[in-house]
């Protein structure tokens, strides 16, 4: 199995007095169609990891490599365009624009790769449907449930057919039906050869997923198989 | 609920890939792809008038200053061209009118040209209408014999040849104008001010004036004349019946001609001479359109003053536009964050900010240039003017208001570039 994501030894230090080590050498693979859940208490750094993994900030020191490729030495339009080929993000607060229906914001998620309008609008739709939400088409975020809204924004992050999703926190703001359909979704993904990284303190989240990895103070102190 | 891939999206499993869609995932890494240019400055476009239309109140009071500021301009420059217009309307199309006289005599009338001059004017070849009047001196016009003497309005006598009309360009409000018949006889046509001040508004067989010790039949009045206003002071009767009835002796006071537009300056040179060869340091030549441009261009003096209100305005709807845009990038920095964890660029997410700016500029300006045209058709209306609103104008002003967008989008643009992804979503 190729390794879709390898962080190695990265370390994250922000600045202030003192400074505050977010990330504290940490070292970690994710492979294709794999999924982890972390785990860990709030500013144990596991939104800083997620950030990290997603190329959404550069690491103090250390590597990331996405797909085999270490993304260090890449400008930021190669950057962005890492993201938009090979990342899906899914946030707590969902991030969807209000004033674009579901359509609009799935097809959203694949503007940056530069397809055409009618491509990303059929591949919308299909995501959609995926979810579970091709009755939803042409409903705005507010016109929609909690659950649906993140629904909407997963088919928007696997529009694409990322190798990986970062999710952090995808059912922090959800029930606990709504996000157990969310868990569903997220841990079928596997299916596909995706791999998910979840951030979680929903157990029943972690739950479903494959692995384990527990964080505290910038450090991995646990990294194991979810027993099934 | 099924959280699988569609059937026709599973088949190569594991991956559950296509070959094409794992090609075009292994080559995206590697550079950002050149084809989205397109389709992107379309897309920007789209979301940004999407957004802008979200938010409608909003979008239409940051419009509003740079849509004053432009109207304004528009409707100033409007104006004035109409007024060009219709001051070019009044000259004649080219302006060509040059008049000659022989200044004053000692008692402040018209002092008489050779009755040679005329015709000798007539001969120089650029010149393409001449025509004459004489000032018959002492005559007064009164409406009847009972109005005291002293009365006589202040409107003079002048004789005039047919062909006046046609050289000065003036027309006939009622009746109609001297012919060579009625040239002959006691009839007169009454200028506009002079038929006023005798309260004559129309032309009936049995309207007299009382001129010169005996009555005229009043055989027409005159619409005003703008380039030769002592005609509209004036009773015009025929060379003729002043020299028979009123004692003129032939003599011009005035020569009116129109020249080929570009021979101007010469013939204006060979005009005392001819006109007068004993005394041609006697004789006056003037361009009555270079006086009426003269004074159009005193009355449009006001136009910088409200263009430059009008910059003002701009000004400060760009600063508003600026602002605004400004409190969009703090208001938005989950969106921010979201596009670029979508994958758009730094350029891309600051060109969308610096888009939506040159909407709001662009709607304002749009708005603006049609309030202005609106306000010059009006007001040319009001006035009874042509409506002129040149092109150029237009242009400018739409040019104005997107210069000032994109000035007002650059800083917004770049901080909403530079905002780093991870802060952008951070703590939402």
């Amino acid at each position: 199995m190729n390794p879709v994501l390898e962080i190695t030894d990265v370390v994250m230090t922000y600045p202030g007095s003192p400074p505050v080590t977010a990330l504290a050498a940490i070292t970690l693979q994710v492979h294709e169609a794999e999924r982890a859940a972390v785990l860990g208490p709030s500013g144990s750094g596991k939104s800083t990891l997620l950030h990290v993994a997603g190329t959404l900030e550069r690491p103090g020191r250390g590597s990331v490599r996405i797909g085999g490729r270490e993304v260090a030495a890449l400008s930021d339009a190669e950057l962005s365009a890492v993201r938009a080929r090979r990342l899906g993000f899914v946030f707590q607060q969902f991030h969807l624009l209000d004033h674009l229906d579901a359509v609009q914001n799935v097809a959203l998620g694949l503007l940056y790769r530069g397809e055409p309008a009618r491509a990303r609008r059929a591949a919308a739709v299909a995501a959609l449907d995926r979810v579970g939400l091709g009755h939803r088409l042409g409903h705005r975020p507010a016109q929609l449930s909690g659950g649906e809204r993140q629904r909407v924004a997963i088919a928007r992050a696997v529009a694409g057919h990322p190798e990986l999703v970062l999710a952090d926190e995808p059912t922090g703001n959800l029930d606990s039906a709504a996000g157990q359909q969310i868990i569903e979704l997220l841990a079928g993904l596997a299916a596909d050869g995706t791999a998910v990284v979840v951030v979680t303190h929903d157990p029943a989240v972690a739950a479903a997923m494959d692995r384990r990895v527990v964080m505290q103070d910038g450090r991995i102190i646990a990294d194991e198989a979810v027993p099934r | 609920m099924s959280a699988g891939p569609p059937a026709s999206q599973r088949g190569a499993a594991p991956a559950g890939l296509t070959s094409e869609e794992r090609a075009r995932r292994e080559g995206g890494a590697s550079k950002a792809p050149r084809r989205r240019a397109g389709s992107l400055s379309a897309e920007l476009v789209l979301g940004g008038w999407r957004g802008l239309r979200a938010r409608k109140l909003r979008t239409a009071l940051s419009c509003l200053g740079v849509a004053i500021g432009i109207a304004a301009a528009v409707a100033v420059l409007g104006i004035s061209a109409s007024s060009r217009a219709n001051l070019i309307a009044e000259l004649g199309a080219e302006g060509n009118l040059l008049t000659v006289n022989a200044g004053q005599s000692f008692d402040g009338s018209p002092a008489p040209l050779p009755l040679t001059a005329e015709p000798m004017i007539a001969r120089i070849p650029p010149v393409e209408s001449v025509t004459a009047t004489g000032y018959v001196a002492g005559a007064t016009v009164r409406r009847t014999a009972a109005v005291p003497a002293v009365d006589s309005g202040g409107i003079s006598v002048l004789a005039a040849q047919p062909g006046l009309l046609a050289t000065l360009g003036g027309r006939v409000a009622a009746g109609t104008f001297l012919n060579a018949a009625t040239a002959r006889y006691p009839a007169v046509v009454l200028g506009a001010v002079a038929a006023q001040t005798l309260g004559i508004d129309q032309v009936a067989p049995a309207t007299q004036v009382y001129l010169a010790g005996r009555y005229f039949t009043v055989i027409g009045i005159l619409a005003p004349v703008p380039l030769a206003p002592e005609i509209d002071e004036a009773a015009l009767v025929g060379f003729p019946a002043a020299d028979s009835l009123l004692g003129l002796g032939g003599h011009p006071t005035e020569i009116y001609l129109r020249a080929v537009p570009d021979q101007m300056q010469p013939v204006a040179s060979v005009l005392p001479f001819t006109a007068n060869p004993a005394q041609p340091e006697a004789v006056q030549v003037s361009l009555p359109s270079s006086i009426l441009a003269a004074r159009a261009a005193a009355r449009t003096a006001f136009t910088g003053l409200f263009l430059g209100l009008g910059a003002v305005a701009v000004l400060v709807g760009g600063v508003g536009i600026g602002n605004i845009m400004v409190i969009s990038v703090l208001e938005r920095r989950a969106e921010i964050g979201l596009r670029r964890a979508l994958g758009g660029t730094r350029s891309q997410v600051g060109l969308q900010f610096l888009t939506e700016s040159l909407l709001l500029s662009g709607l304002g300006g749009v708005a603006g240039a049609a309030i202005g045209a609106a306000a010059t058709a009006g007001y040319a209306a009001a006035a009874g003017q042509p409506a002129v609103m040149p092109p150029a104008d237009l242009a400018a002003g739409l040019g104005v208001a997107l210069v000032t967008g994109v000035l007002a989008g650059v800083y917004p643009a770049v901080r909403a570039a530079r905002l780093p992804p991870a802060e952008a979503l951070r703590g939402w």
